[in-house]
This record gives C-alpha cells, structure tokens and sequence, in this order.
C-alpha cells in the first residue's frame, strides 16, 4: 500500500531523514518515537509533501507521491489528512467552518471565499463532531475551545477530507494527560472503525505501546527500530533515545498511572534510605 | 447546558448559516449600488468628464516618453545633471525620517495604554498626533518658507513633523502587541521607566519599527520631491521646471523620474535586507526537526 524507499531530507549538510524504508501493506496504527530532532517531523511532512524530500520515492498504490506536481500533489495532500501538535486551526472561524476546510479541496475557490459550502456537506461535519463528542461546540470561534477540544476539531476537519491516510505530528504533546487520552483513543477509533492507516509521532513509548500495532524508532534520522510494540525491549528503547541503562520508561511517560507507579516508586526509595 | 441532539445542531447551525448569507448578500447589492451611484454623481461634477477624458489619459507619458527615447544620448547626462539634487532631496528625507522617527518612537511610548508613564496623557497626546498627520506637509512647509525663506531646512521640519505623527501612531500599534513579560520582569528588578522601555520594549519591536521607520523614509522622499514644487529645493524644483507642458524638456522630466524609481527601488531592497537581518539574525540555516 504504502512504501517509502530511500527517502532522505537534506537541510544543507543536515540529514533530517537520512535513506528511510518502510514498507505498509495493510492498513494499520504505526507509532513513530525517537528524541525530539530525530526527523519524525520531516518525515511526516515530507509524506504529506509540505516538505519536499532531498531524494528517495514515496510509493502509494503504485504512485510516486513525491513527483506530483500541482492540482495533483493537492489532490494526494487531501488523501492524506495531517494533525498538528499546535492544532492549526483558524481561530477566527467558528467549529463547522474549520472542519469544512477539509473539503476544500473539491470546491472551487470562489465558493469557499463566500462561506457557500452544500448543506449535506454542513450535516456531515456536525455529524463528524458528533462522533467526537464536541457537537454542541459547533457554532462557538475555534479559539473559544480548550485544547483538547480544539485537537479533535483537528481530527474532524482530517476525517472530512475522508482521507487514507491520516498523519498525526506529536498530537497530544500540548495536551495534557487525560485529553491526551481522549484524542488518541479517537485516533485508535478511526483506525478500528474506518479502516483508515494512521501513523502518529509521538514522544512517549507507553503511548506507541498502548495504541500501535507497529512502532518505528528513529535516531539522527535514521530509522532504527522497526516492529512490533512486544520487540521493544528496553535495550532497543535505549538506543532509539540514545539513553544510557538510568533510562526507564517511565520516565518518558505522560500516563497517569505510570506517573504514580514511578513515583511510588522514588517514594520507596526514599523511605529505604 | 443542555444536552442537543445532533439533529437540534444540525437545524441550528443551518438557521444561522442562512441568516449570514442573506445578510452577505444584501450587503453585496448595497456596495455595488453604493460604487455605481457614486461614480455617476462624480462623473457629473467632473469638469471634463471621465469617458472624454478616458483616452487622453496616455497623452503625457507618451509624450515624455517618445521625447526621452528620440535624445536617448542625452539620459546619462542629464542623470548626472540632476544627481546634486537628488542627493539634496535625499538628504531632507533621511534628516526628517530620522528626527521624526526618533520624536515618533518616544510620543509612541507615551500614548500606548499599558506602557505610558503618565496615563492621563495619552488622550492629549493623541490628539496632538492626530494633529501633526491631519495638517498637510505642505501647508506647514509654505508657512516656514515664508518665515525662514526658500531651501532644504523648512522642508526638513516640514516632513519632520509629519513623520512624528505617523510614526508616532504606528509605532504605538506595534508597542500594543508587545509582550509585557519582559517589562514585568524588569519592573521586578526595580529598573526605572525609561530603562524598562529600552530594555524591555524596543528590543522586540525594532524589527517593526525599521520596517515602518523605511517604508516613511520612502514616503519622504517621494513627499520631499513634491516640496522641492513651491520652492524647497532638490529634484522636486527641477521637475516642476522640466515637467511644463510645451518646453520641449521631457527628455529631463524622464531622466529624473528614473532617478527618482531607482532611489526608490534601493531604498525597497536595503530594507528588506537590513529587515531580515534584524528578524532572523545574520544568514544561518535553519533547521526545522
């Protein structure tokens, strides 16, 4: 479905992404980890080709995405929805009008500039919010939400664009713990429910575990890891972090349990000594 | 709040997205009978009419043109010819940018609600910004001409004084969106207004500031010009005296319009770079993760 050969960012001397290889075929929830400058990033938005890569081919059902020029490289960026970590919503502009923006795509510019969107269009994305529990926020200026809420508008203006792929940047690293929760287990939703492929960079092993199938650890944008949450033992975490063996797990951790079962623990060997 | 059906929603949001576009709509009809009316009332008043006029309009540049391009020889001496005052001309723009930027940059301090030393001011003030821009260039200039005599110095104060106004209001717009952490920070210290201000403030708004403070130094210039009409001196004198219609001096006419095109194109380049200096520090990739 998916293949990615070779693919390296260059920025003057610096590899972002340096030969990467991954190959997809079915869709599945891939969680990519590393230290923050691994080039997950880059190699996010060098798939969504907000970024364009140095050399190397990106293969989506038989189709280089990396050559696509113009209306069509447009029309592959609608395929293929992105999440930010800063949400990059128009704050202006109410809820339903934000997630509309994932049809732009198929309307003309003059239509979107008047606001003249179909009314089955207007349905659908209330119906999308619906799903994401923030209906009742619709009419309300994006940036009259909080920030959990304005992340799942995020993910309601990528479920509009009816994606097959949807690209998540480090989506819940503004957020805090429990709306981290709510927003990834919609990701893990849509993945379950609608068959979409989802991969999301994130920062903390427990939440690659927790809700990927696949995980791809990358350092100095290499990708050194690359299987299932089971093959992470700590020693290849280690080496994706770059850590020494006073690396724990827990440490990268933003889960309330693990939190409180880290700090029992300090709390124990505080009470030892 | 109560719980809403998607439906209710749905129903709601729509209601209100009708509401917006018929208002959109009226206001569309309102405007286009707004500009179709107002251009048949001035066309009416027009001495001349605007249609009969219409294909007169290219009359004078082609004219200066087909002069200029038949004496081609003659452009790079006249280029010489007008470059004394064009530096003159320069020189004002420079002095009174630079005079009122200065003046602009501390009445800007003093009228922005939240940084002002004496709050009960900043209404006062504003007005007598609002007065400084309200009063043509001009004007003020006619009227020292008249006390102080013809040359470069009335224009200069001229200028000048409208600069403050402008500058003045820009610059406090820019001073609103400073962030008031810093000066916070340092009022903790115990630092003084003054030193609040030039450590705190400036630093982050002098990118703004050169942009605004570059954009009225080409205002100036092109304002300084026109002064040089009623007897300030610099290119703007020569102009007037080329640019009479029927003196067979359009050829000069052109050569100081180029003159004055190319001070304004690198006046545009070196700020744009001296901005970008200033913004991103010198050139150093940046690499984005």
């Amino acid at each position: 479905m998916l293949e990615i050969e070779n693919l390296t960012k260059a920025f003057g001397q610096n590899k972002a992404v340096d030969a990467a290889n991954i190959v997809v075929d079915k869709p599945v929830m891939i969680g990519i980890i590393g230290r923050s400058g691994a080039g997950k990033s880059t190699l996010l938005r060098t798939l969504n080709r907000l970024t364009d890569a140095t050399s190397g081919a990106i293969m989506f059902e038989g189709q280089d995405v990396t050559q696509l020029r113009g209306a069509a490289k447009r029309n592959w960026q609608s395929q293929c929805a992105m999440i930010f970590q800063q949400f990059n919503l128009v704050p202006r502009m109410d809820v339903v009008s934000n997630v509309l923006h994932g049809t732009l795509n198929r309307r003309s510019t003059f239509t979107t500039m008047f606001n003249l969107y179909p009314t089955e269009d207007i349905h659908r994305a209330i119906e999308i919010l619906d799903r994401l529990g923030i209906a009742e926020h619709a009419p309300k200026r994006a940036e009259a939400l909080s920030g959990g809420q304005q992340q799942r508008v995020a993910i309601a203006r990528a479920l509009m664009q009816d994606p097959k792929i949807i690209l998540a940047d480090e989506p819940i690293a503004s957020l805090d713990p429990l709306n981290a929760q709510v927003v990834m287990q919609s990701l893990r939703d849509i993945h379950e429910q609608d068959g979409r492929m989802v991969i999301a960079n994130l920062h903390t092993l427990d939440t690659a575990r927790r809700y990927c199938d696949r995980v791809i650890g990358m350092h100095a944008g290499r990708i050194v890891f690359d299987g299932t949450p089971d093959q992470l033992t700590t020693g290849a975490a280690r080496d994706i972090y770059g850590a020494d063996e006073t690396f724990s797990e827990a440490a990268t951790s933003t889960q309330i349990e693990t939190l409180n079962e880290e700090v029992a623990k300090l709390a124990n060997i505080a009470e030892s000594v | 709040m109560a719980e809403l059906s998607t439906s209710a929603i749905q129903t709601d949001y729509m209601a209100q997205v009708r509401q917006k576009r018929i208002m959109n709509t009226i206001l569309l009809v309102v405007f286009i009978a707004l500009m179709l009316g107002g251009f048949a009332t001035a066309n009416d008043r027009n001495a001349g009419g605007f249609w009969n006029g219409l294909p007169m309009l290219l009359d004078f540049p082609a004219d200066v043109i087909g002069e200029a391009y038949s004496r081609a020889e003659l452009l790079h001496g006249y280029f010489l010819k007008y470059l004394p005052s064009l530096i003159e001309t320069i020189n004002i723009a420079a002095a009174s940018t630079l005079l009122g930027g200065l003046l602009g940059l501390v009445m800007s301090l003093l009228v922005t609600r939240g940084l002002a030393p004496v709050p009960w001011m900043i209404g006062p003030l504003r007005r007598v910004l609002d007065v400084l821009r309200a009063v043509p260039e001009i004007v003020i200039a006619l009227v020292l001409i008249f006390l102080l005599g013809g040359g470069p110095v009335p224009a200069m104060i001229a200028i000048a004084l409208h600069t403050v106004g402008a500058l003045g209001k820009l610059f406090s717009e820019v001073n609103e969106n400073a962030s008031l952490m810093p000066v916070e920070g340092l009022e903790s210290v115990g630092a003084g207004w003054t030193q609040r201000m030039w450590l705190g403030v400036i630093p982050q708004v002098a990118p703004n500031y050169l942009s605004y403070g570059l954009l009225r130094f080409e205002i100036n210039i092109r304002a300084s010009a026109i002064l040089g009409f009623v007897g300030a001196g610099g290119i703007g004198y020569d102009l007037r005296n080329t640019m009479s219609w029927g003196q067979g001096k359009f050829d000069e006419a052109a050569a100081i319009f180029l003159l004055l095109f190319f001070t304004i194109v690198v006046v545009d380049q070196t700020s744009s770079y001296l901005r970008n200096r200033l913004t991103h520090g010198s050139a150093k990739g940046e690499i984005h993760a």
